[in-house]
């Protein structure tokens, strides 16, 4: 597993994983720069969600290199992936049922992730001010002693970034973050994601062609675990390969 | 210690060995196959199951008692009606148990695991209440009494022989149910994807409450092979549990090759330290040995890769 | 400090309500107030000696529930194995007190003098080399924690660092615990076998089987379990306790904060071994002996029992529910010993099924409501549900939630 050494933020090369002979990703190779969102749509089964998992560690790659900032992922565990500035948010909303809006987001604070550190944690201003800062952000001021469990689909979306921002990922990976919202959440959400992507990189993978026309310059096409297309949303969209795998069969 | 013995002497003790530890592997295969069924396509904790094989062991108790007062004549046949009572009894007490109990719990295994545990406490001491705190033998009929002599020195007794093929036949239908037949498809359809098969008609519940009976009517069979071999009691059943929980771990939890392999590896490896360790000490190195392995590969041996 | 929702007029409002730098609420400064006051000065003045040295015994078991009330009320994480530490504890000072009570003059009829009375019966002739070091008090108390403490982190480290978890993770402890029994039972010259190290007399000269020293043994036991919970409240009320809710529901989720789950699980699955190894040197300090009857796979479920009982995310509900299980233990299986086994069993499927919050749940649920109105207060939203906190005993463990 050894990659060359980029000027890009991650570099994914010749990334391959297989599920006892399926290759859901094969051979898979591409490069995100600093700041760059970056789209990645595709068909069902094409992979997406595979390559964001391998990405941030919960799959494990079959072979292939993952460097980000020239460090190679692969061998790093989910929370080493996480200290070194790679955030994740799931395709349901993955957010602690049990504790308060509050306490989801204190969890999140990168600070104390020590056994020992966790145990002598203190709750200062500092961490009180970012907390409060980021739910005014995912317009969750207001919810911040209620039981996450309790809360709306939409702000179960909201509150796992909330819980990414306040990470401060340099790498930001969204899986599908407006599914199952309402027209309004949607809105809201557009709004939320057009703020927090302005300082990082970030990799969407998105249904929503309108959403995908609005933020994205640069959209990847998988198929079968391989690029189908890569480039500009109109250049994709005028792709013939691209039509004829979502149209036709 | 090898070297006390001449190579003849050392190949009777392992082939005698060999033997008794088939035997052990047989009541290991009935009892895993089983709980492999709850344990391995439920994902149940039965902790209750070596309570179903004693009731298997009590009813052919009773059959055998039953044939020696009215039927004394076809006693030397007692022992097959027996083995369907014994998984009637069985099974429908499993049903019955999953139905007031699991049913509710399916989405929290360690409870299930608790729960299962007071029901094992039930069931024994309701044996102890009915058949009384001393252990049971069973008579049998006299054809399976005897060996078989293969060498001077090795001696391979009937009964023992009898539990082996009757472990092979159940095994094998157990095998053409799970995975030859419309209702074994039913329950696999189930196990990968519970909501998907209740959208195309497969009635779940009744799925699931077929499951643990069978896996508990096994059991139920698993008890009746076993008063062959040794005498029954209220708590016989608890000695075995850890054990059989083991050989199905090991074995890699959904399937069933991997449980029977599971159960050879333990069984023989068991038999053989007997020799020449004390028995405690065999179990011992053996329960210890299949922890590790375990701790280095919890998948078990047989596991498919699959993406979580 | 039960928390009110948060007004809507602005976060600022917020914090203050949220303060936890103190290590209890006022419910949990009663509720603690309450157990330290029944068993530091109730328990002593209404109990003749022997019962007190019974309770003292239950007390023994109420570290293995609290120790379990972190491990498998917070983290989810149940172990079947609690027996085998406490059996560790309570060894590692049995065989101190038996080497004290095995001195050559007590000891000059055997054939080897000077060795405890049951390796002498099953000719053993010097004293074996990991007896050696419990000459000394100072290490058998070090060894009393640290011995359980390293096999529980070996235990965890395999388990953990792989994700063996949940059920698994029962299994593989609960067959430690059937090994542990059954090499205890079959090393008989080295561990005195099924009977147990027994006729254990003094520690370091001092009489522990009069009723002065007896009496004494009771408040030391009462104020190490004091110790005990004040510690465990310490890591419930730290950031630690709330990860460890946070592992039981989504252990994916927390890896992907950026914590590294194995190591919070290790350390909860090792502070829970070390309150088990405490509360069976006392068991031994305070009954005589120590016997494999308390390590084995029904003494340590029974053990689960007793966190379950009290409510399994509730610290002083273990107390509690120790108490309980094992005062209606003492009395029915004396009177009516068919009927305990009918109860134990109806107890696990009953707190299983019908009341998964034991009873701190409860209590939650109508002691405290009906008290509230008696006190003619606003019942509390900690109660109510939505607005109550994880860390809450009135909580659900998140499968109930699910369902």
């Amino acid at each position: 597993m050894t990659g060359s050494n980029t000027d890009f933020l991650l570099a994914v090369e010749a990334l391959t994983v297989s599920f006892d002979g399926f290759k859901a990703v094969d051979d898979l190779s591409f490069y995100v720069d600093e700041r760059e969102i970056r789209v990645i749509i595709g068909p069902n089964g094409a992979g997406k969600t595979t390559v964001l998992d391998l990405i941030c560690g919960k799959t494990r790659a079959t072979s292939g290199s993952i460097k980000f900032r020239n460090r190679e992922l692969t061998k790093l565990r989910e929370n080493e992936i996480v200290q070194a500035g790679v955030g994740r948010k799931f395709q349901t909303p993955s957010i602690y049922d049990d504790l308060t809006v509050f306490e989801n987001l204190e969890i999140s604070y990168p600070r104390g992730r020590t056994v020992f550190g966790a145990l002598t944690f203190r709750r200062d201003a500092a961490v009180r001010e970012r907390v409060e800062e980021i739910a005014e952000t995912i317009f969750l001021a207001d919810q911040l002693e209620r039981r996450a469990e309790f809360l709306s689909h939409g702000q179960k979306q909201w509150l796992e970034i909330g819980m990414l921002l306040i990470q401060d990922p340099d790498l930001l990976m969204l899986d599908e973050p407006v599914a199952g919202m309402s027209v309004s959440e949607r809105v809201k959400t557009a709004e939320l994601l057009h703020r927090i992507i302005r300082d990082r990189s970030v990799i969407v993978i998105e249904h929503d062609m309108k959403f995908v026309e609005d933020i994205a310059r640069k959209v990847t096409v998988l198929h079968q675990g391989r690029i189908l297309a890569e480039g500009p949303m109109s250049d994709v969209k005028a792709n013939p390969k691209v039509v004829e795998v979502y149209l036709g069969h | 210690m090898l070297g006390d013995y001449t190579p003849d002497q050392l190949l009777s003790i392992f082939a005698m060995q060999g033997f008794a530890g088939l035997i052990l592997f047989s009541v290991f295969v009935l009892m895993a196959l089983g709980l492999a069924i709850i344990f391995g396509q439920m994902g149940v904790i039965n902790m209750a199951h070596g309570e179903f094989m004693i009731l298997g062991a009590y009813t052919t108790f009773l059959t055998s008692k039953l044939f020696a007062l009215y039927l004394p004549a076809l006693f030397p046949i007692y022992f097959f009606v027996a083995m369907i009572l014994a998984f009637i009894a069985a099974g429908a007490l499993g049903m019955l148990v999953e139905w007031a109990l699991i049913r509710h719990l399916y989405r929290r295994p360690l409870d299930t695991l608790l729960a299962t545990w007071g029901l094992s406490l039930i069931l024994q001491q309701t044996y102890r209440s009915v058949f009384g705190a001393r252990e049971v033998g069973v008579e049998l009929p006299q054809w399976t009494m005897g060996a078989v002599s293969l060498t001077d020195t090795i001696e391979v007794p009937i009964n023992g022989i009898f539990v082996m093929v009757l472990t092979l036949l159940i095994t094998a239908a157990v095998g053409l149910l799970m995975y030859r037949s419309g209702w074994g498809r039913k329950v696999r359809a189930v196990v990968q994807n519970r909501t998907m098969a209740g959208a195309v008609g497969i009635d779940t519940e009744k799925v699931d409450r077929m499951t643990f009976g069978i896996g508990c009517g096994i059991a139920g069979v698993a008890g009746s092979a076993f008063t062959m071999i040794g005498s029954t009691g209220p708590t016989s059943g608890q000695l075995y549990i850890v054990d059989t929980f083991l050989v199905v771990v090991f074995g890699g939890a959904q399937s069933l090759l991997g449980t029977i392999a599971s159960a050879f590896t333990i069984s023989q490896t068991r038999s053989t330290l007997e020799f020449f360790t004390s028995g405690s000490m065999a179990q011992v190195v053996t329960l210890l040995g299949v922890v590790i392995i375990l701790m280095l590969r919890p998948q078990g041996l047989f596991a498919l890769k699959v993406r979580r | 400090m039960p928390s009110a929702p948060a007004p809507a007029t602005g976060p600022a409002a917020s914090p203050a309500a949220r303060d936890e730098s103190t290590l209890f609420d006022t419910k949990e400064w009663l509720a603690f107030a309450l157990v330290a006051a029944v068993i530091l000065v109730v328990f002593p003045l209404c109990l003749d000696a022997f019962r007190l040295n019974l309770v003292g015994k239950y007390l023994t078991y109420a570290y293995v529930a609290l120790g379990l009330v972190l491990c498998w009320g917070f983290g989810g994480i149940l172990s079947l194995g609690q027996g085998v530490f406490f059996g560790l504890g309570g060894y590692c000072i049995a065989m101190f007190l038996k080497l004290e009570a095995s001195s050559a003059a007590n000891t000059k009829i055997q054939s080897t003098p000077g060795i405890p009375d049951f390796m002498d019966w099953n000719q053993i002739t010097a004293l074996p080399w990991m007896w050696q070091p419990f000459h000394s008090l100072p290490f058998a108390l070090l060894a009393v924690v640290l011995v359980p403490v390293l096999v529980a982190f070996v235990i965890g480290a395999a388990m953990f660092k792989r994700r063996v978890g949940g059920v698994y993770f029962a299994i593989i402890t609960q067959a430690v615990a059937a090994i542990a029994t059954i090499l205890i039972v079959g090393q008989q010259g080295y561990t005195g076998g099924i009977n147990g190290i027994t006729d254990l007399r003094t520690l370091h000269g001092w009489d522990i089987r009069q009723d002065g020293a007896k009496e004494m043994l009771y408040f030391v036991n009462a104020g190490l379990l004091i110790g005990c919970i004040l510690l465990a409240q310490f890591v419930k009320r730290s950031k630690f306790g709330r990860i460890l809710v946070a592992m039981r529901g989504k252990e994916d989720r927390v890896r992907f904060s950026g914590y590294n789950v194995a190591n919070f699980k290790i350390f909860v699955f090792c502070l829970a071994a070390a309150f088990a190894a405490v509360g069976g040197a006392m068991f031994t300090l305070q009954v005589g002996f120590m016997s494999p009857s308390f390590v084995g796979i029904v003494p340590s479920i029974e053990m689960v029992i007793y966190a379950a009982v009290g409510g399994r995310t509730s610290i002083f509900g273990a107390i509690w529910g120790t108490l309980l299980v094992n005062y209606a233990k003492t009395s029915l299986s004396e009177s009516f010993p068919q009927l305990w086994l009918f109860g134990l069993g109806a107890l696990y499927i009953g707190v299983v099924m019908l009341f998964p919050d034991g009873l701190a749940g409860l209590w939650n649920s109508h002691a405290q409501p009906t008290l509230d109105r008696l006190l003619g207060r606003r019942p509390t939203p900690a109660v109510q549900g939505p607005a109550s906190g994880a860390t809450q005993p009135a909580t659900l463990p998140p499968q109930t939630a699910a369902e």
